[in-house]
């Protein structure tokens, strides 16, 4: 057993969720770049609205953090994860153990292009996986990542939940299980990394949707059709990124998929919510402490399907929504108006 | 890249002193090692199959195969005592099968066989031969070389030519003997022809360094002529008609045993030869994993001494096989039946026809020796340290560490060792030499191609030659837009060009044409006189521009 403590990269809400789980079982350390919530942590044992476990401590550096374990958490954006990874990467070696629990997507722009633009000719090689921008960044071969239905505030508020750690791995599927595990927690292991990580991904896609259609006043039929619709989208979209099919309907899937679009906890649901409101993305994102990753995903999704050459309706009426013009009435009649398609044409 | 060549310089051997050679010392004890051998591989194949009832079923599943394999696939260099060896291991099974008391009958079984396996995979290097075959090489191949130009038979002996003007050499080869001093090299070259072998083993000796020993197809012994150089070289046998878990397990013992003792090694990764002419896309892992493993025990010993992967990329103008390989790989893909010649090497006569051919005609053979890895694909610089992401010192160790101390887990060295081999794959990318005959068998088969993408692969393949032909202008035009683009790719550092990429376009397109599988009976490209280009065998095409695929060149041919 692991005598060191283990870290935790990241405060936001998952971040100290994560944390206060392997409290349970270790001791933990936690570092994020924000020097308030730092300070915060470190006065009140608290990080936002998050209480912390009396054995979470706080690092001022990310050389601390490294230096002292062997088993480090990244839980960042993925906006900052390349730049996190830059920076730690002195501090990591080969015996570092990373499992990171961001559900994103990086991407390199092709030579002259802004993110911005609405034709990013985008092939896989421009889209990494988080575990893939660890792979790319650190000496650290180790990795792993966390997906699963784990509402940051259920679980602070104990009901419970289960989660999958993935990793090609066996033993850092172990060391996740040993360390998150607890009588309220289940953990599950999956050898499929890319798989599960890209379920996580693309279920946020969908979780926006839902969240439109909660907006709009509609009920369970209606979601029910999203939820199984965007399920067989996220499997193509997966499936085009070199995931496969299987992991996609277990936990980390068709799990996550179920709990994000059913609740308003989420912050991707909310963004779908309040645009079916009628609110701007601008605005939306100016009142939001927490990024919704969602968003950025829609983004790279809808411009990979299309440079690739392939059908991704809900993504790209999501994208207009988000990024044009396109109402989210507008958008669910295109819809609703899709010639019949086979029910299942995925396994 | 411009990675300079080595044609020139002389390299002394690193060890003058033959005795020091780990090969030497290893054949000196070879009974002993056979012994160490036996006794470590039985000990993993106990771990493996723990229980007297599963050890049994294994030795009887393994009896069942080698019965089969007797009976469907004889080989000439089976011992005559082959079948006596195995009714009695049958007789002595039937004994205890079943039964509750075995009186340890089973590990006995299991040591005989093993040591059966053991001795035969171990060979019989001689340093008497080694010599002799490699006078024949650098005398008798010389003088071939010289062939071409004497005008008479006492010409032959006058010639200046070596086999140094036929084989260009480049790439890391002064670090590739810093680290033979200060480590065990693993070589692991791409495989397109039988031989590679006999090549690789001749640039080894040429650069001063000890002979390595290598997994030869135990089929190769069944060749006078060839199993003389394999016992020369060091080669040990690897059967690939026995595929039972206990021949397994000893053969890797047997490598991972003689590279803690450091011996130098030879792998060719893929396996087999490349049926399609393509670089390997996949890698075996097996020996790769025992490289892997003797590491792992290195760092546990006290010595800790280093293991270095060395990528190696050879590239031909002709290689004798390819008919029947493309073939096979054809056939394989399962679209057609296709009429297999058996393979050009079936007697030392026509390997001896075929070395003269090759020695007298062909142009220049490429070998590029790869920058040395450690076993996780870090490169190391000439002191033997590995360097990580950001240029910073690693120490590999690491990688098998948990918890401040070095830890046996089989699954995270298996995973580290398919990581290896992808990397292998990258490298073999970037050291891969574009000779101009693959510049000019990769544009045409994909011009040829265009015209019928309407087909699949198997039905153009089969439409007849004289259907098929190009005018050269068009091709010309082709071949400058890949040109630029390969130029763009060598500025990147993504491949390697030949030299005669400096040249003008015509004089390069010429020199590939000339060069391109200049001894098949059907050329696989040729320029017509009225001003076309034709091929005369379009799988052979097919099979030289493989070659070039994975780099998304066709990009360049819409």
């Amino acid at each position: 057993m692991c005598a060191k403590p283990v870290g935790v990269i990241g405060a936001g809400s998952f971040g100290t969720t994560v944390a206060n789980l392997l409290a349970q079982n270790s001791k933990v350390l936690i570092h994020t770049r924000s020097k308030e919530l730092l300070e915060q942590m470190r006065q009140q044992h608290r990080s936002r609205n998050y209480e912390l476990h009396p054995d979470v401590t706080p690092v001022d550096t990310l050389e601390e953090l490294a230096a002292s374990t062997e088993i480090i958490f990244p839980v960042v954006s993925s906006s900052g994860f390349r730049e996190v990874m830059r920076k730690v990467a002195p501090y990591l070696y080969p015996y570092h153990r990373l499992i990171h629990g961001t559900k994103g997507l990086d991407v390199t722009l092709p030579d002259g292009y802004t993110a911005e633009d609405t034709n990013l000719p985008l092939t896989r090689s421009h889209i990494k996986t988080m575990s893939e921008v660890i792979l790319e960044e650190t000496a650290v071969v180790k990795v792993g990542c966390l997906a699963g239905p784990n509402l940051a505030r259920e679980i602070a508020d104990k009901h419970p939940a289960a989660t999958v750690v993935a990793s090609r791995f066996d033993s850092v599927i172990a060391e996740g299980q040993r360390l998150l595990r607890n009588d309220l927690f289940q953990v599950y292991g999956n050898k499929d990394l890319i798989g599960i990580e890209l379920t996580g991904v693309l279920k946020n896609i969908i979780a926006i949707a839902a969240g439109a259609l909660s907006g709009l006043g509609f009920g369970e039929n209606a979601k029910a059709l999203l939820i199984s619709r965007g399920m067989v989208e996220m499997i193509h979209l997966g499936k085009a990124l070199g995931g496969n099919t299987e992991a996609f309907i277990g936990l980390a899937g068709i799990g996550d998929l179920v709990a994000t679009c059913s609740s308003s906890l989420s912050r991707n649901f909310t963004v779908g919510y309040r645009l079916a409101q009628g609110e701007t993305l601008p605005q939306i994102s100016a009142s939001m402490q927490e990024v919704a990753e969602g968003v950025n995903t829609v983004r790279i999704m809808k411009n990979f399907a299309q440079y690739n050459g392939f059908r991704a309706p809900i993504t790209e009426k999501l994208y207009q929504v988000l990024f044009e013009d396109l109402t989210v009435e507008e958008a669910l009649q295109y819809l609703m108006k899709i010639p019949l398609n086979v029910d299942i044409d995925f396994l | 890249m411009k990675l300079p060549y080595n044609n020139k310089q002389t390299f002394p051997p690193i060890l003058p002193d033959h005795d020091e050679w780990p090969v030497v010392k290893l054949s000196k004890h070879r009974e002993e090692f056979v012994e160490l051998v036996t006794r470590e591989a039985v000990a993993r194949i106990k771990a493996l199959r723990p229980g007297t009832a599963e050890l049994i079923k294994e030795l009887e599943a393994t009896r069942y195969k080698e019965k089969l394999r007797l009976q469907n696939e004889p080989w000439e260099v089976d011992p005559d005592d082959e079948v006596a060896f195995w009714k009695k291991v049958k007789a002595d099974l039937m004994e205890i099968s079943g039964k509750k008391e075995t009186g340890g009958r089973e590990d006995e079984i299991l040591e005989r066989i093993v040591r059966r396996y053991a001795d035969e995979i171990a060979g019989h290097f001689k340093h008497s031969y080694y010599r002799l075959a490699r006078e024949i090489v650098t005398f008798g191949f010389a003088r071939l070389l010289n062939a071409s130009q004497a005008d008479n038979f006492a010409g032959l002996f006058r010639g200046k030519r070596t086999l140094r003007d036929k084989i260009r050499i480049r790439g890391y080869v002064e670090q590739l003997r810093k680290l033979a001093k200060l480590g065990t090299i693993v070589m692991v070259p791409t495989h397109f022809s039988n031989l590679d072998s006999i090549l690789i083993g001749w640039v080894i000796h040429e650069l001063g360094l000890p002979p390595f020993i290598y997994g030869a197809g135990l089929n190769l012994f069944n060749l006078k002529l060839f199993a003389y150089f394999m016992d020369s070289v060091g080669a040990y046998k690897v059967d690939r008609r026995k595929k039972n878990l206990i021949y397994l397990e000893t053969l890797k013992m047997f490598s991972n045993l003689a590279i803690q003792q450091g011996c130098h090694s030879l792998f060719f990764p893929g396996g087999t030869r490349s049926r399609s002419g393509m670089i390997e896309k996949k890698l075996k892992l097996g020996l790769l994993g025992t490289a892997m493993e003797a590491q792992r025990i290195n760092y546990e010993k006290d010595n800790g001494q280093r293991i270095f992967v060395v990528p190696v990329v050879l590239n031909y103008n002709f290689v004798l096989e390819a008919p029947s390989l493309i073939h096979q790989y054809l056939e394989r893909e399962g679209q057609e039946k296709y009429y297999i010649d058996s393979d050009n090497y079936t007697t030392s006569y026509k390997i001896v026809k075929f070395l003269i051919k090759f020695f007298t005609k062909q142009a220049e053979i490429s070998v590029t020796l790869g920058r040395a890895m450690d076993l996780f694909g870090n490169f190391v610089n000439d002191d033997g340290q590995s360097i990580g992401k950001l240029g910073r010192p690693i120490d590999p160790k690491g990688y098998f560490m948990q918890d401040g101390r070095i830890v046996y887990d089989k699954q995270r060295d298996e995973e580290y060792t398919r990581l290896l081999s992808q990397r292998i794959i990258e490298e073999y990318h970037k050291f891969n030499e574009v000779l101009p005959s693959h510049l000019v068998a990769f544009v045409a088969y994909l011009v040829f191609r265009k015209k019928f993408s309407n087909l699949d692969l198997f039905s153009f393949l089969r439409l007849p030659e004289d259907e098929i032909s190009l005018e050269y202008i068009t091709f010309m035009e082709y071949v400058k837009k890949v040109v630029d683009a390969l130029k763009m790719y060598e500025e990147k550092e993504r491949l390697l060009l030949a030299p005669e990429f400096e040249k003008p376009l015509e004089e390069l397109v010429q020199t590939g044409l000339n060069n391109l599988g200049m001894y098949h009976a059907k050329r696989p490209l040729l320029r017509h006189p009225l001003g076309h280009i034709y091929t005369q065998d379009l799988s052979l095409l097919y099979y030289y521009h493989n070659r070039l695929v994975g780099y998304n060149l066709e990009q360049y041919v819409r």
